[in-house]
């Protein structure tokens, strides 16, 4: 041998005399988890566990008059109907102007996929608030709508736009249209596009390879946006109350009035109970029908059921059959493009790049209106900054402000503290409890956030935590903590655990494996995580809504109040403050992640 | 003093029976592979040795000292990845540095170092490159380097050559000797390409179910497999049932099935009157027109098709209870012509017949 000489690179941590199994991983692991579970548990179980309580009580001792109140009411019936027809609604039409977005970024090529999904996630973060508010002045009298329907000649007088049916399905539409997409878009992405390829090798025309390959592997994607969009809108007050008319109430509102008006514990949490009760039945109703483990997005590889073929799927294969054959003969209508493959079609640019343009307006046309001086009327007229000078001149809105951004951070941090240990729980361990341990990570995203508002608003209550930040910041942390867990869990499903491993072969001990490699590798990832969460935090709203009382509001609930109160070019300004720093957020995410390829 | 033993090292999985406890020594300067079908507890065992997975049984000891539960990071070992594993974050030469920093090498050794390390991969102008700018062949350079510029006194590879064409696998296959030879550091090579195995090694390791089928050199399980599995696993052999009639000093007679007898080569010593398979590697088998002196068997020509440099034969023999057994010969014009559905005879060298207990199916 050449080289005998004794190895001058001893191994780089030396073994410690008593090198024995190292400590328990079940140690580790519950160590990992217990924060986040205990978190939950305490600001989410347990308060919901409390209201459940509190709606079987009355004066102190059990009674089921809350429930008979609430079921014999004829109004409260009605306005829980109306809340699932508005959601049902809303679901239907949010799925099918969804899934041509969703498809079409899924084909894109990845330069143009980023820019299309930027213009989604935009309006997936720009707050409910900001967009109820935009939606007020386009609708309104004066609004851009009825100008613009005057001045092609539809109409001679302003049509009324606003406090109606249909101006509250709108707006929730287009508040749930980017949760509709982005859902739809996990399942269409890993739908293997040689598939439709293959269908057409074997004879099948575009409609046909299209309805009878493609629909059905993205079929959990709908299923799967349709939830998600329904359970939000069941949930939702800010539309009904700012867009509808005295008929249109939901659900929400009515525990908001009982709450704030009438402190009626009891029967706010028979209202809080009633709606829980319906967002679990449609879990139910899906799981039966679907199955939930559409949900976690390996959807495509579901296992089918063998045998027998219902009557129902027959008659699903049968309309898909029709509807390939409609498409073909509406395709042969029009000429033959040449380049069959390349790209995708223009009508579905164009019906896209419509709909984007739609998303997005809303809230760019009340910029122009934050520097007008005519008030909310459209065309702006004038140019004035006083409302900006008054905004940050206000010491309500300062400390509002001041509030916001304290509350987002110590949320972020605290979220990211929390969340990201169970994201390494969940991708790298191979513990038993894994999908009941991120199915609980994920219940503030199921449930409510009203739910969870008004028992926090209770525990809140006792402890001495209402009005103050702590309070706020874990209300917003238990809320974060799960976009947290999926954004890192993402990150981490794309890291190479070998690197790790490599490290740890060359010498370094774990500690220093995390800080050389993986956090550097993952970092880009972990900063939108946090950017998540405190976006999540900065726009919250229920919370804020019970939590931070009078004087020590966050900017949504200084903005909610005002809005409630009047409608002012004020507002307008506060409103392009809110966008343009929820935008910056998203372009500096979209920046990183963008350098990290 | 060997580098590297393990006594009674075993694995399991819930009722899987990932590693058998299995008893292995290696060498210092020894070039080991673990060979075998996947599943066969090859993986398990190589990362136990590394300590990315805990033993569940059985010691570990390098260079005679218990490593069992010690973390891969005071292992004296280094380790080479299939996928590479190069840090994407880190420059080439961070990375080669990247073992050394974990030791405090001061920055100029660690600079000088990393430059000898890269001329001797032969890549002496890539320092300041990512490993996303280089081909997978220059990569495995690199992470060859890398696991190597610290001298480990064991170097761990898990199917390195995996991912690359049959003509760079080549070429790194023969780099890979040279850096051995050149720092003389154990090697326990990971594969289940068999020809790899056979290529590299000074032993291998032959890996079934979770424990050592057969342990050797290369030309000792080729020649003398102890079992059928060796014998099917490593190259491609005619396997012809038949009993033992006598054996004696390593060499003895069988009886086939259409009660021929023919004279074979016995490596392990069998009781008269055991059910044996004889192994007749297809190179080993002369297609023959007419009686020859050599002992041979009759067998039918059914196909014939030209892969390269060997021409193959399908032949059956229902006889000896064979619907297919395989003949090759160098491929050349100037061979005889050969005529499908003939019969021909299979003449072989009697010490190229090898009786295997046809019982032993591990």
């Amino acid at each position: 041998m050449p080289n005998p000489a004794p190895n001058p690179f001893p191994a780089a941590v030396p073994i410690p005399a008593t090198a024995r199994r190292p400590m328990s991983k079940r140690n580790k692991q519950f160590l990992m988890a217990a924060p986040m579970v205990l978190l939950l548990v305490t600001f989410l179980v347990y308060p919901s566990a409390q209201l459940f309580l509190l709606s079987f009580q009355k004066g102190g001792s059990f009674s089921m008059e809350n429930f008979q109140r609430l079921l014999s009411t004829p109004v409260y019936m009605t306005v829980m109907m109306l809340t699932l027809k508005i959601s049902m609604v809303t679901t239907i039409f949010a799925i099918i102007a969804a899934y041509p977005v969703a498809y079409l970024i899924s084909i894109l090529p990845n330069a143009k996929k980023g820019r299309v999904l930027f213009w989604i996630l935009l309006s997936f973060w720009a707050s409910f608030l900001v967009r109820a508010f935009a939606w007020i002045i386009l609708l309104g009298r004066n609004g851009v709508v009825n100008k613009l329907l005057q001045s092609i000649g539809l109409t001679s007088e302003p049509v009324p736009l606003l406090y109606n049916f249909s101006a509250v399905v709108i707006g929730m539409v287009h508040a749930l249209l980017p949760l509709a997409v982005l859902t739809m878009l996990s399942v269409m992405q890993n739908i293997d596009r040689n598939l439709t390829r293959a269908a057409s090798t074997l004879g099948a025309k575009p409609g046909m390879a299209f309805w009878k390959v493609y629909f059905p592997l993205s079929f959990p994607g709908v299923t799967s946006g349709a939830l998600m969009v329904f359970v939000t809108a069941i949930g939702f007050f800010i539309f009904p109350a700012l867009l509808g008319g005295r008929r249109e109430t939901m659900i929400t509102q009515i525990i908001i009035e009982q709450i704030i008006q009438t402190m009626n514990w009891g029967f706010a949490a028979a209202i809080a109970v009633l709606l829980l009760v319906v967002v679990l039945l449609v879990f139910v109703i899906y799981d039966r029908a679907v199955g939930l483990s559409t949900m976690t997005g390996e959807s495509s590889n579901r296992k089918l059921r063998h045998g027998r073929k219902g009557i129902l799927s027959q008659a699903g294969d049968a309309i898909l059959t029709g509807l390939g054959h409609a498409s073909d003969a509406i395709i042969g209508l029009f000429p033959r493009r040449r380049k069959a493959q390349e790209g995708a079609p223009p009508v579905l640019t164009g019906f896209v790049t419509v709909l984007l343009i739609v998303m997005t307006l809303p809230v760019l046309l009340m910029i122009p209106l934050s520097f007008a001086e005519s008030g909310l009327n459209w065309p702006p007229q004038g140019f004035t900054l006083k409302w900006y000078e008054q905004i940050f001149s206000s010491p309500v809105w300062m400390s509002a402000l001041w509030r916001s951004l304290v509350v987002g951070i110590s949320t972020a941090v605290l979220a990211i503290l929390i969340g990201t240990p169970v994201a390494f729980l969940i991708v790298r361990s191979q513990i038993r409890g894994k999908t009941a341990l991120l199915a609980f990570s994920l219940m503030p995203v199921v449930m409510p956030n009203m739910i969870l508002s008004v028992g926090l608003f209770y525990l809140y209550a006792k402890i001495g935590l209402v009005g103050t930040n702590l309070g706020l910041i874990i209300g917003h942390t238990v809320i974060a903590v799960p976009y947290v867990v999926l954004t890192v869990m993402s990150v981490l499903r794309n890291y190479d655990v070998r690197l790790d491993l490599a490290a740890q072969s060359l010498g370094a001990t774990p500690w220093v494996t995390l800080r050389l490699v993986t956090l550097p590798i993952i970092g880009a990832g972990m900063i939108s995580a946090f950017l998540f969460a405190f976006t999540i935090s900065f726009d919250e709203l229920t919370i804020a809504l019970f939590t931070s009382g009078g004087m020590s509001a966050t900017l949504p609930k200084q903005l909610w109040d005002e809005v409630s109160l009047s409608i002012s070019p004020l507002l307008a300004a506060v409103s392009t403050c809110l966008f343009l720093f929820v935008t910056t957020l998203i372009i500096v995410v979209g920046l990183i992640n963008r350098r990290q390829k | 003093m060997s580098t590297l033993e393990t006594q009674g090292l075993g694995k399991v999985y819930g009722d899987f029976v990932a590693l058998a406890p299995t008893d292995l020594k290696v060498e210092k300067g020894e070039f080991l592979t673990l060979l075998g079908p996947s599943g066969s507890g090859k993986t398990t065992l190589l990362s136990l040795i590394a300590g990315l997975s805990d033993a569940d049984s059985g010691r570990i000891l390098m260079n005679d000292q218990d490593v069992t539960h010690a973390a891969p990071y005071q292992r004296d070992i280094g380790m080479m990845f299939q996928n590479y594993a190069l840090f994407p974050h880190m420059t080439i030469a961070e990375n080669i540095a990247f073992p050394l920093k974990m030791r405090k090498t001061s920055a100029a050794d660690s600079r000088r170092l990393v430059q000898e390390a890269l001329d001797m991969v032969r890549l002496p102008h890539i320092a300041d490159r990512y490993p996303k700018e280089l081909s997978g062949g220059q990569q495995q350079r690199v992470a060859l380097a890398r696991c190597t510029i610290y001298r480990p006194s064991i170097i761990l590879m898990d199917e390195p050559l995996g991912a690359l064409d049959k003509k760079l696998r080549d070429q790194m296959q023969f780099e890979i000797l040279r850096i051995h030879k050149e720092i003389g550091g154990t090697i326990v090579y990971v594969t289940h390409d068999q020809e790899e195995a056979m290529t590299m090694s000074d032993r291998i390791c032959l890996m079934n179910h979770g424990r050592i089928a057969q342990l050797g050199s290369p030309a000792d399980l080729y020649f003398r497999p102890q079992s059928l599995f060796v014998a099917d696993f490593l190259g491609e052999a005619n396997l012809i049932a038949g009993r033992l009639m006598s054996g004696t000093g390593g060499e003895g007679v069988v009886r086939l099935e259409d009660d021929s007898e023919i004279r074979v080569t016995l490596p392990n010593a069998l009781a008269p009157g055991a059910a044996v398979k004889v192994m007749l590697r297809p190179q080993n088998l002369r297609l023959e027109d007419g009686p020859g002196s050599d002992p041979g068997l009759t067998a039918r020509l059914t196909d014939w098709s030209v892969t390269g440099a060997a021409t193959k034969f399908f032949l059956e023999a229902p006889a000896l209870g064979m619907d297919r057994l395989i003949a090759t010969r160098a491929t050349a014009l100037s061979a005889a012509a050969t005529e499908r559905g003939r019969d021909y005879r299979l003449a072989f060298d009697p010490r190229d017949a090898v009786a295997i207990a046809a019982d032993q199916a591990a």
